[in-house]
């Protein structure tokens, strides 16, 4: 089955070798797009949900720009398979937890997800690893041009793309760029960033956290704005301007630390590793900032016997649904936090 | 602050629901939240309560107000259950609600109104409406990334008048939804009332 072959292996878009990826870990683009003619999503009975689902899986899996897809019935599928495709990010919780007939159309690569029936009848997204904005929405505007000659969206020529929630309204553009901020976090310096941030109507959500609040210092910063600014100068802001920035103050504030603290940033380091390498019971909540310390550790190239790649896989090889997907059966939480720390103690050991 | 169902667990959900200018406030821990049906979602929480705030203060006109009293043919909706949900019923809601949902349009849209990027199929399918949407699109486009300096903000005091869109105005806005999302409801209050006394 695909999914289990998704289980076992790293996603492309988690991958080290790409710009900044010290920093940023990964980019994502993606389209709110509706059917004309139909309600939306909220109105919609089971009957016109099918209809709309099939209508669109049908235009997806008849592109031939799409290389090797395949698709994912949320409705009937397990709750187990749901959550590892939440873990991967191909799929919303949102979609998750929906109603009715709903699924996702995934390349095999991962590189590319179209959510139909979430909070709109088709959220395409594109990703890519490191800062890549560019490729990103260079992909997913000739997916959206090929899905729109098959289909009719929903359009307005004053208003743009008509989206269930009017936040979304306009060009549907939602462009994010997770980013990995420890130095900002250790310096004190990450309510600054979320001033800044709402200043520039930028919104900011920790990542592999509950909630709000983030685990790991991993962040997610998307534009808000969607009507009124072109997707080439919203692409464009994060690419020259609001990324560029935030690296510069976070390699600052690395450099602080490397010259200020070494002691207290080396002595974090280091315990993180200790502990990663003899847990016999580990939470993924102390796993994620255990290994988030651990990956600031090789990036600033005080510990060199570990890389990157390895990192990255075991932020997701550790998270509930991989490790009991992997295992091929359901786990207890306490069944879970051995063989967590038994998959870090094997990789990094 | 203790949750006011349960009573055990701490308030982290707050709601402000403004009912024919009566206002309610009701805080629940995440929990009961769930329970009683609220989703939270961070960003469209915010929205919705700036909608309903500014909803409350602004005297809709004749059109505003014959809205309010419509439900969509199509799918039914109406600006009560938008207020709920903050999700429309289908693409009509559009024009059904223009008046209404301006307002709410601009707050989320940093002032915006008008559609600027692509279209559907890619620019080459329909000539014409590229054409007239770019140029309705020039008029409204503005660089929003300007920072006014404390004098500019003064002049804009002297230049005010109590009109809806007026420096003013615009500007107890931009408190009132600094105050919402400081969560400071008092304010938010206060400022709702200033407001709704220039009108
Ligand atoms: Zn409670
Ligand atoms: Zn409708």
């Amino acid at each position: 089955m695909r999914l289990n072959e998704l289980s076992s292996r790293l996603s492309q878009w988690f991958c080290s070798e790409s710009p900044l990826s010290d920093i940023v870990i990964s980019s994502r683009i993606r389209l709110a797009r509706n059917l004309a003619g139909h309600k939306f999503i909220s109105r919609c009975d089971d009957r016109e949900k099918q209809e709309i689902l099939q209508t669109l899986k049908d235009a997806i899996l008849s592109l031939d720009l799409l290389g090797d897809i395949f698709f994912v019935d949320i409705a009937g599928g397990s709750g187990l398979e749901r959550d590892l495709l939440i873990e991967r990010q191909l799929i919303s919780r949102n979609l998750a937890a929906g109603k009715g007939p709903r699924g996702v159309v995934i390349a095999t690569n991962e590189l590319f997800a179209a959510q139909i029936n979430e909070e709109d009848h088709l959220r395409l997204a594109v990703f890519a690893a490191g800062l890549n904005l560019d490729k990103c929405w260079q992909r997913i505007n000739d997916i959206d041009d090929a899905i729109g000659r098959k289909i009719e969206y929903a359009f307005s020529p004053k208003l743009g793309f008509l989206t269930a929630c009017p936040t979304n309204l306009g060009s549907g553009i939602r462009v994010s760029v997770m980013v990995h901020l420890p130095g900002l976090k250790m310096t004190d310096q990450l309510k600054k960033l979320f001033e800044a941030a709402k200043d520039m109507n930028l919104a900011i959500r920790g990542l592999f956290g509950e909630g709000t609040e983030a685990v790991g210092d991993f962040f997610q910063i998307s534009n808000q704005v969607t009507l009124g600014i072109s997707e080439e100068k919203t692409v464009e802001d994060f690419m020259t301007l609001i990324i560029p920035k935030i690296v510069e103050y976070e390699r600052l504030a690395r450099d602080r630390l490397m010259v200020k603290d070494a002691n207290i940033l080396d002595d974090k380091i280091s315990r993180a590793l200790a502990l990663l390498k003899s847990a016999r019971l580990i939470s993924s909540h102390e796993a994620m900032f255990l290994l988030s310390n651990l990956r600031m550790g090789v990036n600033m190239g005080r510990i060199k016997e570990i890389s990157i790649d390895t990192i990255n896989e075991l932020f997701l090889l550790t998270q509930p649904a991989h490790l009991q997907i992997n295992k091929g059966q359901n786990l207890d939480p306490e069944q879970r936090d051995i063989l967590r720390a038994e998959t870090l103690r094997a990789k990094l050991n | 602050m203790q949750c006011n169902i349960c009573k055990t667990r701490t308030a982290t959900v707050h709601l402000t629901e403004i009912i024919d200018g009566q206002r309610t406030e009701s805080h629940l821990c995440q929990s009961c939240a769930q329970k009683e049906g609220i989703t939270i979602k961070s960003q469209l929480s915010l929205n919705e309560l700036l909608g309903s705030l500014i909803a409350a203060h602004q005297q809709p006109d004749e059109q505003g107000r014959g809205e309010a009293e419509k439900s969509c043919p199509v799918c039914g909706m109406t600006m009560e259950i938008f207020r709920k949900q903050a999700l429309l019923g289908c693409p009509k809601d559009y024009e059904i609600f223009e008046r209404n949902l301006q307002v709410i349009i601009e707050k989320a849209h940093d002032g915006n109104l008008t559609h600027k990027g692509k279209i559907p199929g890619g620019i080459s399918t329909s000539t014409n409406s590229v054409e007239s949407q770019t140029a309705s699109s020039s008029d409204t486009t503005k660089d929003k990334k300007e920072i006014k300096t404390e004098n500019e903000m003064d002049s804009t005091h002297s230049a005010s008048s109590g009109q809806a869109g007026s420096p003013r105005v615009k500007e107890l806005e931009k408190q009132l939804e600094q105050a919402v999302r400081n969560e400071d409801y008092e304010l938010a209050a206060k400022l709702r009332d200033q407001l709704k006394a220039m009108q």
